[in-house]
């Protein structure tokens, strides 16, 4: 009974977002205030209605019930509960739910908190909104539909993927997911701003808290999918150049770009089209995204989810949004006047590199993933494109971005002097030598290249310690001056520093791991020591042991250093019951150094088992900087001056300039 | 990330077993040979899986492919030749960095192209659009005036 509640109102949502489509639109059109303002209470219902839909699953998975097709095809009695709940997004069915949900969330938070809008946009903001719901709506009705009964039930359902039964992957979809979808948000503004041809600095400054949000999500959304494949597909990898990696990383690129660009707009009216723009393709990139995810066209090899209606069904909405969008801006663009003047060396100018390589990176990463596919329809030539090609072409793009990420916020808007910064910057630039000379003269034993890899994220982040005490006027200023100005610095000046401070720790973590990775294999007896980056490792041997919902094998490890014991480690091997599916826990144990990495192999013939051993070098760095960047738009968003709704007040008496 | 891919399109048996991709006893002993094998596997696809190289794949065929670079090495083949027998033998789809040939060129030089497009449009970014507008900046003489006003003003 709750399941065809839920259906029937997935049902009535879709009816309400094609209400919200037209009706509002039309009142912005005629200038009807009566029919502007149902565009709010729609997309409020919208959401609700969504929100039972979602929990009328969550309901059906918590309770096993197994009459739900979804369910007793994802779905076990025995798992423990909290894999039941995020076994709800842990397939095609649900995860599309948990997606509309997500855009309704969206839509309504805009009628709710979005009150400093002008009537007019925001009606078309919420109208362009539920137009993307109400594809998304159909296509899950009609393709997807997660209500549909099995009857009879089966005794029990067929389990959820045990690889996917991990604490961090549960709450990584709906991460990503309001990433991926928060973007929408800057699209429907991007669009209802062409349908009224008027875009002006306030425009990017009601957008901006919106991308920054769905940006932060999609960061941690990322880092916590590269964290889990990191410690649980076992061999240390953690960013692979997939396809569907690839599909997450280009509307981040893209959404960082517009961040960049929509700061320009907002402070000096100026890269307004060029903003518009990167709104319209950052969501597009966000659909090709679910498009290549969800059609099977770039995963051929497994068949799972090879569905070509659905993969068909959504192109159609790629093509209609993003072909509508572009065909729009096609149409208005040229009538948006330039905005404001600056030289080429400024913050502007500084903000446009930014937005060259990060535009170029995105297209570059999705001509890598793409090509493939089109080479092979075109002459028929199968080829791969893989790891190698991306950090050949990727990784040039990115050294002049980091390299100049620390002169951007020192200079001045509109016309800077390079080499005062410059001057400025010569503390970042004596660290980064340091660090270059210290890893030659201990040891070295990587590529030559890496310790200026290395180098390259020490200046990231000494600049932005640079750029906070230069703002601060630490050292020029009395003390009192310099607290004052600290407390008194705002907050998204502080967002600023700790992001880009974020960027450097994870070029040190990931220049750091990869380029000093070291790596043992062998077949090994209790009683064997392996040593490996300092750590001698003793097997102990390997016992069995019982599971919630598994059976496994452990095995002991006694790791010391110079002969002081330092940790046991326990990597096993794991058999689901349902499915029966084998998997290998890795043995970590983490240090700011690095990760010691232990990974369990099969028993060999005449005793002994396969093992193998990393040691990983900061790689903690990696995510510790995507989570110091997430804090960063944290803070940032928590500025008074960004949020929507909140009118400039100066609260203090002696405000500093927000540059 | 990959999750997603292992959510939607179910491949997570290929995954799963994967972790003891490269075997002890497949191990050349010659640690500078073996240190050439792991280097060309990195660059060679997995035929049977998803875009994974043999040096990850615990598949049986990147196995024979481990196998088979280590059999090329040991008989004294150079990496190129090593490299050359394996495409020779499974064709161009096996390289994970595709080979720069007629096929390829929009690939390898698209974002190249791409920002030297970028850069030319980017170069009338923040200028005046017309003469009309050119006009408002000061000219050098204009300037000196301004300057000297200022520095008496001081």
């Amino acid at each position: 009974m709750i399941i065809e509640f839920g259906h029937f109102a997935l049902i009535l949502a879709l009816l309400v977002a094609a209400f919200q489509t037209v009706v509002p639109a039309w009142g912005a059109r005629v200038r009807d205030a009566r029919l502007m303002a149902v565009a709010e209470p729609a997309a409020v219902s919208q959401f609700f209605l969504l929100l039972i839909a979602f929990f009328a699953l969550m309901h059906a998975y918590v309770t096993s019930d197994f009459s739900v097709a979804n369910v007793a095809i994802n779905s076990h009695s025995t798992k423990p509960l909290i894999y039941k709940m995020s076994g709800v997004w842990g397939n095609h069915e649900g995860s599309m739910l948990l997606w509309v949900l997500i855009l309704a969330l969206f839509g309504a938070a805009v009628a709710v908190f979005g009150n400093n809008l002008p009537s007019t946009l925001k009606a078309n903001v919420l109208a362009v909104q539920a137009s993307i719901a109400w594809a998304f709506l159909l296509f899950i009705l009609l393709t997807s539909d997660p209500f549909v009964r099995m009857i009879p039930a089966p005794a029990d359902g067929q389990g959820l993927n045990p690889i996917l039964q991990d604490p961090a992957l549960s709450f990584h979809p709906p991460f990503l997911y309001t990433g991926y979808v928060g973007f929408s948000i800057a699209f429907s503004f991007a669009i209802a701003a062409l349908i009224e041809g008027r875009i002006d600095a306030a425009w990017a400054r009601w957008v901006r808290p919106w991308t920054l949000a769905a940006w932060m999500f999609l960061t941690i959304g990322i880092a916590m999918g590269s964290w889990w494949a990191y410690y649980e597909l076992g061999w240390g990898g953690w960013w692979f150049w997939d396809p569907v990696e690839n599909a997450s990383f280009m509307p981040w690129l893209a959404g960082t770009a517009l961040l960049h660009s929509a700061l320009v707009m907002e402070k000096r009216e100026a890269l307004k089209v060029w903003t518009i723009l990167l709104a319209i393709l950052t969501f597009s990139l966000s659909l090709m995204g679910a498009f290549i995810v969800r059609s099977g066209v770039l995963t051929s090899v497994h068949s799972f989810a090879v569905d070509p209606e659905r993969g068909v069904f959504i192109l159609a909405i790629m093509v209609l949004f993003t072909g509508g969008g572009l065909a729009l801006f096609a149409l208005r663009a040229k009538d948006m006047r330039i905005g404001g003047l600056f030289a080429p060396i400024s913050r502007e100018g500084s903000l446009v590199l930014n937005n060259l390589l990060l535009v170029t990176a995105t297209a570059t990463v999705l001509i890598g993933t793409l090509y493939p596919l089109i080479l092979e329809g075109v002459t028929g030539d199968k080829i791969s494109v893989g790891p190698p090609f991306f950090n050949m072409t990727f990784g040039p793009l990115m050294l002049p971005l980091l390299l100049a990420l620390p002169f951007g916020p020192l200079l001045a808007w509109k016309r800077g002097d390079l080499l005062a910064v410059g001057q400025r910057l010569m503390f970042a630039a004596v660290a980064a030598l340091f660090v270059v000379v210290v890893i030659y003269a201990v040891d070295h034993r990587g590529p030559w290249m890496a310790p200026f890899g290395i180098a390259l994220g020490v200046f990231v982040m000494a600049g932005a310690i640079t750029e906070w005490a230069s703002r601060i006027k630490l050292g020029s200023a009395s003390r009192e001056e310099v607290v004052r100005r600290a407390v008194n610095l705002p907050r998204s000046s502080y967002g600023t520093l700790l992001a880009h401070f974020g960027v450097g720790l994870m070029v040190v973590g990931i220049v750091g791991t990869s380029a000093y990775q070291s790596e043992r294999i062998l077949v090994m007896k209790p009683g064997d020591t392996v040593s490996i980056a300092g750590y001698d490792l003793v097997f102990k041997g390997a016992a069995p042991n019982r599971g919630p919902n598994y059976r496994e094998d452990i095995a002991r490890f006694d790791v010391t250093r110079g002969g002081a014991p330092v940790t046991t480690l326990e990597p096993s091997k794991r058999l689901y019951d349902a499915p029966p599916q084998p998997t290998t826990e890795a043995g970590i144990y983490a240090s700011w150094a690095g990760d010691l990495y232990v990974v369990m192999g099969d028993e060999q013939q005449g005793d002994g088992y396969a093992v193998r051993a990393y040691f990983n070098p900061l790689v903690r760095f990696i995510w510790l900087g995507t989570l110091i960047m997430f804090f960063g738009g944290g803070i940032s968003l928590s500025d008074r001056r960004l949020r929507i709704g909140a009118p400039m007040k100066s609260r203090r008496a002696h405000p500093i300039a927000a540059e | 990330m990959r999750i997603l891919r292992i959510v939607l399109i179910g491949c997570a048996l290929s995954w799963a077993t994967c972790a003891l991709a490269v075997h002890p006893s497949e191990i050349l002993p010659d640690a500078n040979k073996e240190e050439r094998a792991r280097a060309l596997s990195a660059q060679l696809r997995c035929l049977v899986c998803q875009n994974q190289s043999i040096d990850d794949s615990d598949a049986p065929l990147a196995r024979d492919l481990r196998v088979l670079v280590r059999e090329r090495i040991s008989a004294g083949d150079s990496d190129t030749a090593v490299m050359d027998y394996v495409v020779a033998r499974y064709g161009d789809f096996v390289l994970l960095k595709p080979p720069f040939n007629v096929s390829t060129l929009a690939l390898w030089l698209s974002p190249l192209l791409l920002l030297a497009l970028g850069i030319w449009l980017a170069r009338s970014v923040g200028r005046p659009k017309n003469a009309a507008e050119a006009d408002t900046q000061l000219t050098q003489a204009e300037r000196d005036k301004l300057d000297q006003l200022l520095r008496k003003d001081t």
